[in-house]
């Protein structure tokens, strides 16, 4: 490694009107490394990943090649140089098939006239097999959003590229998928492939990476070999300041609160069948489970999202009659979507309008008129309290970074002080401190009376948070795991139903 | 970066006043600059009467445009405007040459509008059609129905009695009545576009229709009524148009919504829902129609008016377009 490195950056500084986002960053790629890039939400991460990938240009600064100074006027551009990019946000075409999608940037540089579709699927298909077996023909709309990650990454795998960067790649993603990805990042690595990675979950990042570079609020901080840094270092070099406590105080126990919600015999017709489910008041339950288990829908099915064929939903004890969302709302009991950009915010409108979406009639006088003057309170209380940083409270979600458009739609669930609220995902992309600072606000609504439930793939967050962890498999409740069961082994073993530890070990060897 | 909140109503005006208000002073001036330049080249532009006519020929279409705007936002599109408009008038005209008083021969006119809105809106939310085509379709059957109902020929109504024609031929302090009922019509639903909970519900829908319905917006129900209230809108133009004109035409509104449309998108309001205002959309109106005037008084012949309107259309778009795309 004593050639030029691959990839560097010198005084790099991006602007987005008044909102500076780098200012005078350098970043060092060697070749064949990986390199983790750390920061919290609105630290700069994408914008950079964003340059180097020649989707967004620099106000100043070089990027060097090579050690040659080149520019990037377009992603085709960056794709010539051997660049891929695996963005943070989801965005493929959603009518076309996996196989169109995987192959698309591909097919583009090949400037092929016609297309054999037999050859596209097959080598789809080898290509997606190396990270999950999702069907290629499939259509990208009907993919679950964890799925459409993966396809994501699929996607990148197919282009000839010597730097590879992955954006909070695994923020969608369960344990066993993502050890997949990390096998194959390393394999890739192994060809000499340079790659700089994203992530928010500290423990990848350490067990993965060689090098991590550290940004805050634009500016570039450190860059250490992983191996003479500790995970508090490279928090403590994010957000400025020390993190004692990474997961509040758990409810003591024998203090069972009322029966809050109670499902009898849910059952969709497809997905999911007889879940039965109690929440009490004060309580935090965790819903655990591989990707496509079923989780998301039989919580969308308690809320009145999605149609049920069969079973009961009461709250308080008293049996609600939920035709559609709106009905549920009314009850109390709010639902976040794990899908930010589909259906949990509005991209193009101000995050004041995001944030009030959910209750307007709060802020509705008798005359049917909106209270701005309240709206924009409000907005202002809960982007403070959830650290949102933005221009400004009428700024467009848009001009968010990732973890903070996922502030502003948990900002909406909370504003309407709900007695039952279901969290899909809750803290997909959002920074080590914010996530305790989060953790912190469900703890202590929870302290209020409220129940909480969450669902997550992120396993020390299940354990950490809850208070009770309920695990789904294949459209039924596996098994249900106290306070005192819970820890990453039990939760893998209910998920995949494997029982014994010779057969786990051949699991794992599987999936490496 | 610094992340500092800014005091509420600071921030607020970076955002709707902003973007929007760019765009609308962009209008204005243009407007402004197009009546100077027309002021030189002919005498009679600059006059109140060159004036009053401009405004009485785009004050009822305007009504329209209302409509329109805040169908565009939802998501929506209506192509049958044109037909509606028409519709009113013939079903309004043939009641009172039934012998129906014409004010109550009006409401009814203005009802069935609101009835083909329904039937729309019914397509639309609840057999799953889109908007494109279901108006699409409707634009030619209710044409249809106008041929049907007055066997083809214009209905003449110089029997309506004064004081109904006034609404569309008098005037109060020499301001015509049908001015008064555009600003008002504006007025009212500007302010409920911006301050009603009910409208703000429109923009939810728009922008992610899917993020509404997780955000417990019965966005179905929004699409109804929006769609019902563009029909109704057009069905009230169509009795003024035809206090004005005293007859009723069955021919009458053909190609209108082009105009209309036009106008809405001019005026920012995106085909993608989620966007526009209505004093953009009036702006939008009246570039259309200090253009029209301009280039009759400049004697341009009929064919060259439609091609350049269609080029301030397509600039519009492609203004539009490439904002977005810049956004995104
Ligand atoms: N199009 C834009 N317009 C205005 N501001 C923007 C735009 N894109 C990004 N920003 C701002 O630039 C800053 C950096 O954003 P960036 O997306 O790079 O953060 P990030 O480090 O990737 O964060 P996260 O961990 O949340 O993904 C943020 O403050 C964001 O608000
Ligand atoms: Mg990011």
């Amino acid at each position: 490694m004593t050639q030029a490195p691959i990839l560097e950056i010198h005084g790099l500084s991006k602007a987005f009107g008044p909102v500076k986002a780098l200012s005078d960053v350098q970043f060092e790629l060697k070749r064949g490394e990986i390199h983790a890039l750390c920061g919290e939400n609105g630290a700069g991460k994408s914008t950079l990943m964003n340059m180097i990938a020649g989707v967004l240009q620099p106000d100043q600064g070089d990027i060097l090649i090579d050690g040659t100074r080149v520019s990037i006027p377009s992603p085709a551009a960056a794709q010539r140089l051997g660049i891929a990019l695996v963005h943070q946000e989801i965005a493929l075409c959603q009518d076309a098939t996996v196989a169109e999608n995987i192959y698309m940037a591909a097919i583009n540089a090949r400037r092929m006239p016609l297309m054999n579709f037999q050859k596209l699927y097959a080598d789809a298909q080898k290509v997606m097999d190396l990270l999950a077996p999702i069907p290629v023909r499939t259509k990208v709309a009907d993919l679950s959003i964890s799925n459409q990650q993966l396809v994501e990454i699929a996607k990148a795998l197919t282009l000839d590229c010597k730097v590879l960067m992955l954006d909070e790649p695994t923020a969608a993603l369960t344990e066993s998928e993502a050890q997949r990805l990390f096998s194959i990042v390393r394999g890739l690595q192994e060809r000499g492939i340079s790659v700089i990675y994203i992530s928010h979950r500290m423990a990848e990042i350490f067990s993965l990476c060689d090098r991590v570079t550290v940004f805050r609020d634009g500016h570039y901080v450190a860059t250490d070999p992983i191996k003479a840094v500790s995970p508090d270092d490279v928090v403590r070099k994010m957000v400025g300041r020390e993190i004692t406590q990474l997961y509040p105080d758990k409810l003591a126990p024998k203090e069972p609160g009322r029966l809050l919600l109670s499902v009898n015999g849910l059952s969709d017709g497809s997905r999911f069948t007889d879940v039965n489910l109690q929440l009490r008041a004060g309580e935090i339950l965790g819903i655990g489970g591989l990707i496509g288990a079923g989780r998301s829908e039989i919580a969308q099915t308690i809320c009145g999202l999605r149609p049920a064929t069969a079973g009961t939903v009461a709250l308080d004890g008293q049996g609600l009659r939920i035709r559609n969302y709106s009905d549920a709302v009314k009850a109390g009991l709010v639902y976040l979507s794990e899908d930010r950009k589909g259906s949990g915010v509005f991209l193009d409108m101000p995050i004041a309008a995001n944030i009030s979406a959910l209750d307007l009639s709060k802020l509705t006088g008798t005359l049917g008129l909106l209270d701005r003057k309240a709206e924009d309170r409000q907005a202002a209380e809960m982007t403070k309290r959830l650290g949102v940083r933005m221009a400004g409270i009428g700024a467009a979600v848009s001009t968010l970074s990732g973890g903070n458009q996922q502030k502003v739609a948990i900002a909406k669930q909370l504003s309407v002080e709900p007695r039952v609220i279901i969290m899909d995902e809750p803290t997909r992309g959002i920074d080590v401190g914010a996530k305790v600072e989060i953790h912190q606000l469900l703890r202590q609504l929870a302290g209020k009376g409220v129940g909480i439930v969450v669902i997550s793939s992120e396993l020390p967050e299940l354990i950490g948070l809850c208070d009770r962890v309920m695990v789904v498999r294949e459209g039924r409740i596996a098994g249900e795991l106290a306070a005192d069961e819970l820890g990453e082994e039990a939760i893998i073993m209910l998920a995949s139903g494997v029982q014994n530890s010779s057969n786990q070990q051949k699991q794992a060897q599987n999936v490496a | 970066m610094h992340a500092d909140i800014k005091a509420p109503s600071e921030a607020r005006r970076i955002n709707f006043a902003r973007l929007a208000s760019m765009r609308e002073a962009g209008l204005i001036v243009i407007i402004l600059a197009l009546c100077i330049a027309m002021s030189f080249a002919s005498p009679h532009f600059l006059t109140w009467g060159n004036f009053r006519a401009m405004l009485m020929s785009f004050s009822i279409e305007g009504i329209v445009v209302v409509g329109m705007t805040i169908l565009l936002i939802v998501g929506g599109i209506d192509l049958s405007v044109g037909s509606v408009v028409c519709f009113s008038m013939v079903v309004s005209g043939a009641l009172f040459l039934a012998g129906l008083d014409p004010w109550t021969a009006s409401l009814i006119g203005i009802g069935v509008s609101a009835l083909i809105g329904a039937a729309m809106g019914f397509f639309v939310t609840v057999v799953g059609l889109n908007h494109f085509i279901t108006s699409l379709a409707a634009m030619v059957i209710v044409r249809g129905m106008c041929l049907v109902i007055t066997k083809g020929t214009p209905l003449s109504l110089f029997t309506l009695p004064p004081a109904f024609k006034a609404i569309g031929q008098g005037s109060f302090n020499n301001i015509p009545y049908v001015i008064m009922i555009f600003v008002v019509v504006v007025a009212i639903f500007d302010f409920l576009l911006r301050r009603a909970t009910a409208f703000r519900k429109v923009f939810y829908t728009g922008s992610n229709e899917k993020a509404a319905q997780f955000s417990g917006i019965k966005t179905r129900q929004v699409k109804f009524w929006v769609t019902v209230l563009c029909s109704t809108l057009a069905g009230l133009a169509g009795v003024i148009y035809m206090a004005r004109f005293g007859a009723a035409t069955p021919t009458f509104g053909a190609g209108m919504e082009l105009n209309i449309i036009a106008a809405a998108v001019i005026g920012g309001a995106s085909l993608n829902g989620g966007s526009g205002t209505i004093f953009g959309a009036i702006l939008g109106m009246a570039l259309l129609s200090v253009v029209t005037s301009s280039l009759i008084l400049l004697d341009v012949s009929v064919y060259w008016q439609d091609m350049i309107k269609g080029c301030i259309l397509l600039a519009a778009v492609s203004i539009d377009h490439f904002l977005h795309r810049k956004k995104s």
